[in-house]
């Protein structure tokens, strides 16, 4: 495999996407949703289970269990134990976790709900049952948002590599100089 | 003279329109099937056989939390038949979730005989269902093994 091969795998616009729901059913929908979206896919049964895998339940061993970095969260609004509200909270207070995108599922469509999730900061709020079309649309919202990220960067680069290159041509020019006063 | 592939894909596609015509699957049923392809072939018979799988596991709570008399928690009941109508309406089983939204009101009613009559209804529909998508499935393999191809079927 060629080095040009691994760079770009890198940079590779695969998300890697976390799905939190307790519903077998759903779990299998949403994980093929994604998986045919060509994201990478992880499926947990708990808002508790999320945060383990994230590390963020507090347990510092834990912290090492992902092995890729998660790009998205796609979690249901009702679920036993922690509801997806207070998983998106808890992520949102993270200070490691809070710049993830968190869209929030539900098969309600109550308003207040929607308000509340949207306030607390989830980039999107689905209503079940979740289509293809659904997934795309995220899929492209997100990924516009890291190209974003990806311009900023660049562009901050770049100068910096102009700046580099003009010294070059000085150092250059200067050696040029000194060479034609001491032949002259 | 139509050929046996011919006979059998007819069957599959007015099989397949009785089964939305008559309100047992919606169109989110349609979205599974978008979801399967030659990677994931088994995909829609996969997440059927889980909701009914699903669908035995959340009756038999309704029936346990109905059974204690005179102490029925109709909140749980009605915590089971929340998750019921969830994964019924994932599937596209139109019929199934529609019966969940009465047996809701029911809990929320704390109606005992209403519950049970939308139980008992619910019990009946989910194994139809089960036994039509068995039908659907058994001819899908029988036009595969005849050498033909399934076809697509617009609602």
């Amino acid at each position: 495999m060629a080095l040009g091969d691994l760079s770009s795998s890198s940079s590779t616009s695969e998300l890697h996407v976390l799905a939190v729901d307790d519903s077998i059913v759903d779990r299998k929908v949403i994980e093929r949703l994604l998986r045919i979206s060509a994201c990478k896919v992880t499926t947990v049964e708990s808002g508790t289970r999320a945060l383990q895998y994230l590390g963020l339940d507090g347990d510092k061993g834990s912290s090492g269990l992902k092995d890729l970095k998660v790009n998205l969260i796609v979690t249901d609004y009702s679920m036993p134990g922690l509801t997806g509200y207070e998983l998106l909270k808890k992520i949102k207070e993270s200070s490691a976790f809070r710049e993830i995108p968190v869209v929030i599922m539900s098969s309600e469509n109550i308003q207040p709900r929607i308000e509340q999730c949207m306030t607390e900061g989830a980039e999107d709020f689905l209503l079940k049952p979740v289509k293809l079309a659904d997934v795309k649309r995220l899929k492209e919202l997100i990924m516009r948002g890291g190209e974003a990220e990806q311009e900023k960067t660049s562009n901050l680069i770049s100068p910096k590599r102009i700046l580099q290159n003009n010294i070059f041509f000085f150092i250059i020019f200067f050696i040029i100089t000194i060479t034609i006063i001491f032949i002259v | 003279m139509d050929t046996l592939v011919a006979q059998l894909q007819r069957q599959f596609r007015d099989y397949t329109i009785s089964l939305y015509h008559q309100g047992f699957l919606d169109d989110q049923f349609t979205e599974l099937k978008k979801l399967q392809d030659e990677c994931s072939p088994d995909f829609v018979a996969e997440v059927v056989s889980l909701f009914f799988e699903d669908c035995e596991k959340l009756i038999g709570n309704m029936a346990r939390a109905l059974d204690q008399t005179g102490n029925v928690d109709f909140s749980l009941v009605g915590s089971s038949v929340h998750q019921l109508k969830g994964s019924s309406s994932s599937v596209g089983a139109k019929r199934v979730k529609g019966l969940c939204v009465t047996f809701k009101e029911c809990c929320d009613s704390q109606s005992f005989e209403g519950c049970v009559r939308c139980l008992q209804q619910v019990d009946i529909e989910y194994k139809s269902l089960k036994a039509k998508l068995q039908d659907l499935f058994n001819l899908e393999q029988q036009i595969v093994q005849a050498g033909g191809r399934i076809p697509q079927v617009d609602i």
